[in-house]
């Protein structure tokens, strides 16, 4: 028979406010097994673990019962708290009065009543608790990142400094994501290549850092400490070791009309191509959909100006397999398709254009070498209409997303202040919902944009625009001054929102890590873990858990690699205990288990047994490895036997949970 | 809907990864639903043998729902695809030996989907109780 004790938390009056804690450990003194009771305002806090750990002592307590906040939260804690007083740590069970409990019922005495049975329930678990100790598995010294914009390269930057080994994988033919598309960053206005490109030549020439560009993740396999990844290196038909960058054959190329990604198709590149002057890796990469040589077979003016012999028409996909201890998603973002939000014209008029697509236009890299010009006629515009939350904070609509993306409102403020600056002749009108602008420094700097810059804002929705010779009628509402709007526009900008890459839900599937409706990934915990997955060695950097700026993305790649750099830091990794057993007497080597375990963690081997004559026989029996076996259970329920039991979730303690509940 | 006294006993068993996790959000965001509900975690969806709904029927459970990861979303990978093809025999089962279809339910709640946890037991509550008491398999010797 257990010793146990129980211990109710009030969490202030986040507990006590719906659940008569004093009745609750009254009640749960009378239960089985129950030798101590008490209750305290926080049991997480030094004095209630001081409490617990007291109780241990004298009550020589087998076992504890934490009625308080969910174990996602505080499991952890408590655990360490019976481990410091000698118990063993997965002798602690937690009954979750708070999210399940006091937080979701109104009524005292429901709440109470409920308190009670959830910790009864706990305790009848406990009574049947085994202690555990967790496997040990070593820790590969090495993390990869997945994605190449600034928050994969920071991330890679700060984990190798620390010295250990990184690898970005990215999928495009170089690194630098979106900030190298962008021209300059609010709220300083320095530009964004100059800040950016020094850190992409500090990752291509830092020794622990291995850049896999113009690759992609094509499967993950392991757990944390231990993952297996396989690379696709796509084949870029030009040997990357060879290509001095040199630039001639993107010259030469015959194949002129392929739309430059890069300038979100406003000009045009050749088939063989280095995406930016600044690119890293700087190597040209064949587009195999538009090179004549490898569709025809009839053509390599490339191979024949290239001196240094570096074409490769007949290189195939390489694929790498590797070790890796933590992994980093940092698959960053993409501005929303405009094609549902017909009513601005965007595939109408050219001059219609989206915020990346102006980035691009008033960049001195860019198709206009930084004059601000018309797509559809290369004339200045005079009247330019900035039009926010395109797709963003759009409630319950079939098109767009719910969330605000952030970054537009800054952004528009910056693009509305550049415009005016350079050219004071134009009229810039920006139409808002509302202007967010948390950040240091970012209110001062939209009050700039309005004050010094002369920007119209106007608070109201654009509601159509539409072509009319060569401009642009844009019809809208002031909602402060209540009145229609009709504006002559000769540009219009659409703030569009923003949303995660769309690799990154195959992805997520990949490391069996989750994600919330909006493909962003999920963190641990919202407010404390908010760099990890829930997912052990997977961590998150940048906006691909949600909309952040440059700032925010670079704190939170740094937060990212401080995890990685405390995970790899380390040479074992301790286990998770509440693994499958098989209990060898009752296995009859059906193989069923083998069949649904889906990490192979279960092999055969041939054991004696003693036979009731006094004969031994031979027979198979099914023999877990404990390293490599997650815990989900599945074997458990596929057993016909009932040889294969689970510890920590052993089917005896969820009946006498399952008997706790219906009593 | 006819308004009655009668409190059903119902058994949730909430994977750890998502559905727990969104049960907490419910909590989180103070979403009410009935304290009817009691919650076992388990790592998997897939750890629930049929033999503790079973065993929950027996002891006067009202009602039983499992909840788990989204189709694709497992954190085992394909935890949730086992719960999907067993339980869809054991209701059937349950059902041909008496109790109704609406008693058991398997539902897939994410880690963000705390509003539709709530809205879940809300309405699978109502169902039940509507139902009424479940007497079926209740073995009377097995009664302490």
């Amino acid at each position: 028979m257990q010793r146990i004790g129980v211990f109710v938390c009030w969490c202030g009056s986040n507990i006590a406010g719906t659940v008569d804690v004093e009745a609750v450990s009254e009640a749960l003194k009378k239960e089985p097994g129950v030798v101590f009771s008490t209750n305290y305002q926080y049991m997480c806090s030094q004095a209630g673990q001081d409490i617990i750990k007291n109780a241990i002592a004298e009550h020589k307590l087998s076992g504890i019962v934490v009625c308080s906040c969910s174990p996602r939260m505080h499991e952890t804690t408590f655990r360490k708290t019976a481990a410091a007083a000698g118990l063993n740590p997965y002798m602690v069970e937690i009954a979750n009065i708070r999210e399940q409990c006091s937080w979701v019922h109104k009524d005292k005495l429901t709440g109470t009543e409920k308190a009670i049975i959830l910790g009864r329930t706990a305790i009848a678990k406990v009574n049947l608790n085994a202690p555990l100790t967790p496997g040990e598995s070593p820790v590969t010294k090495r993390a990869l990142v997945i994605g190449g914009g600034i928050a994969g390269i920071q991330t890679a930057l700060d984990i190798a400094d620390a010295g250990f080994e990184v690898d970005i994988v990215e999928k495009q033919p170089t690194i630098g994501g979106k900030m190298a598309q962008l021209d300059k960053t609010f709220p300083t206005l320095d530009c964004a290549a100059c800040i950016l490109t020094p850190k992409m030549v500090d990752v291509a020439q830092h020794e622990k850092i291995r850049i896999f560009s113009y690759s992609e993740v094509e499967s993950v396999s392991g757990f944390v400490g231990n993952f297996t990844v396989n690379i696709k290196k796509k084949a870029r038909y030009v040997k990357e070791d060879v290509c001095t960058g040199c630039g001639l054959c993107t010259e030469k190329c015959p194949q002129k009309n392929v739309p430059n990604e890069f300038n979100l198709g406003m000009d045009n590149r050749r088939a063989i191509y280095i995406p930016f002057a600044q690119a890293v890796p700087k190597v040209a990469t064949i587009d195999p959909r538009y090179c004549t040589m490898l569709k025809t077979g009839k053509c390599g003016v490339c191979s024949k100006v290239c001196t240094a012999g570096a074409i490769d028409y007949k290189a195939k996909d390489e694929y790498i397999e590797e070790k890796y201890g933590a992994i980093v998603v940092a698959t960053g973002y993409n501005p929303i398709s405009m094609e549902k939000f017909d009513e601005f014209a965007y595939s109408q008029s050219k001059d219609v254009i989206t915020s990346l697509e102006f980035e691009r236009l008033t960049n001195a890299a860019g198709p206009t070498a930084g004059v601000l010009l018309r797509p559809s006629d290369h004339k200045h515009p005079k009247t330019i209409v900035f039009v926010q939350c395109v797709g963003s904070r759009c409630s319950g609509a079939e098109k767009g997303k719910e969330y605000c993306s952030k970054i537009c409102c800054m952004y528009t403020a910056k693009h509305a202040m550049l415009t005016r600056d350079k050219y004071p002749d134009t009229d810039v009108y920006v139409f808002y919902i509302d202007v967010r602008t948390p950040g240091k420094a970012f209110d001062e700097f939209y009050r700039r944009a309005v004050e010094e810059y002369g920007v119209h804002y106007i608070k109201g929705m654009v509601g159509k625009v539409s072509p009319q010779g060569d401009k642009l009628m844009v019809q809208a509402s002031d909602l402060l001054a209540n009145k229609q709007l009709h504006i002559e526009a000769d540009l219009v900008v659409l703030a569009a929102a923003i949303e995660p890459d769309a690799s990154a839900r195959p992805l997520a599937t990949m490391l069996t890590a989750s994600m919330d409706t909006n493909d962003f990934f999920t963190e641990a915990h919202p407010k404390l873990r908010p760099v990890e997955s829930p997912t052990a060695g997977v961590f998150l950097s940048g906006t691909c858990q949600g909309p952040k700026d440059i700032p925010e993305t670079v704190s939170q790649a740094g937060a990212a690699a401080a995890k990685v750099i405390g995970l790899l830091a380390k040479d074992k990794l301790t286990g998770n205990p509440c693994v499958a057993h098989s209990n060898e007497l009752m296995c009859n080597g059906c193989s069923s288990c083998e069949r649904v375990c889906p990490y192979g963690a279960i092999t055969y081997e041939d054991k004696e047994f003693r036979m009731p004559d006094r004969t031994t026989r031979m027979r198979r029996v099914a023999k877990v490895n404990e390293a490599v076996c997650q815990g989900c259970g599945a074997c458990t329920v596929a057993c016909p036997s009932g040889a294969m039991d689970l510890k920590g979730f052993a089917s005896a303690q969820i009946m006498a949970e399952v008997d706790a509940i219906c009593k | 809907m006819q308004v009655t006294e009668y409190k059903p006993k119902i058994v949730a068993f909430c994977c750890n990864w998502c559905s727990y996790a969104g049960a907490d959000l419910a909590g989180n965001n103070r979403l009410a639903y009935p304290a009817e509900v009691k919650i076992i975690r388990v790592p998997c969806s897939c750890r629930v043998n049929p033999m503790f709904i079973l065993r929950a029927f027996q002891r006067g459970a009202d009602g039983v729902i499992i909840c788990g990861c989204h189709p694709g979303d497992c954190h085992y990978t394909s935890g949730n695809y086992y719960t999907r093809r067993r339980m869809a025999l054991l209701f059937s089962m349950l059902n041909y030996l008496g109790i109704e279809k609406e008693r058991t339910r398997v539902e897939w709640v994410s880690a963000a989907e705390g509003a539709k946890f709530a809205a879940t037991m809300n309405d699978f509550v109502q169902t039940v109780a509507a139902l009424g008491e479940n007497k079926r398999l209740e073995d009377l010797r097995c009664k302490l």
